[in-house]
């Protein structure tokens, strides 16, 4: 398998890192996508993340397979959390080998950016005076 | 025929899920959803999942299929 794809709980860096190690490989890169304390000047207090998990894995697969048909990667993990999580925790983690680092930093762009778009997670920001769905709204 | 929900469509309807019927197209749950819930109006898009893929308005719609309301995705 050259895919790694889950939707949990908890999630490490060290995990999608183990997964691509290869010899082939000379370049692994890595996009962490962590909690932020604050959204337009609001202290946010945490974020609650719902999935709609077997469609949301479909296309992580989909996104997955394009870095490796088309963008030279070996081999690509792609986690991301659920439920409930505080300001500096992680959230999503992408990591993709292949032989040269370029196209390690293209796919680990290509995958947050195209995931951000096309994968059915939801995020819900707390605020200390109220909540949102983000980006639910023009 | 069932209809998942989920995000702030879930909030809307205050449900996880909803009964439909009488619905053949993906442009037909639309309207229906519409005036069932106006404030989903209001949202940046509203995607429909057949099968666990995107589908567009003109797809037919079976009760044996799974459908789910994707409201605008905010994941990462």
């Amino acid at each position: 398998m050259n895919t790694l794809l889950q939707i949990n709980n908890s999630i490490t860096v060290q995990q999608a890192l183990d997964f691509v190690q290869t010899p082939e490989c000379g370049g692994v890169a890595v996009f962490v996508g962590n909690v932020r304390n604050v959204t337009q000047q609001k202290k946010v207090t945490k974020l609650l993340f719902e999935c709609y998990e077997p469609m949301a894995l479909l296309e992580m697969e989909k996104i997955a397979q394009h870095t490796i048909d088309k963008m030279g990667i070996k081999k690509i993990a792609i986690l991301h959390i659920v439920g409930e999580k505080l300001p500096g925790d992680t959230v999503v983690v992408i990591a993709a080998a292949s032989a040269h680092r370029a196209a390690a930093f293209a796919a680990c762009e290509y995958a947050i950016d195209t995931l951000k778009e096309t994968v059915p997670i939801w995020k819900k920001e707390y605020f200390e005076d109220g909540a949102v769905w983000v980006a639910a709204h023009p | 025929m069932r209809v998942l929900l989920f995000g702030i469509a879930k909030d809307i309807a205050g449900a996880p899920f909803i009964m439909a019927e009488g619905i053949t197209t993906v442009a037909e749950l639309k309207v229906w959803l519409y005036k069932q819930y106006p404030a989903l109006q209001k949202l940046r898009s509203l995607m429909i999942a057949v099968n666990k893929v995107y589908a567009a308005d003109v797809d037919v719609l079976k009760p044996e299929d799974e459908i789910a309301i994707i409201p605008p995705v905010s994941g990462g």
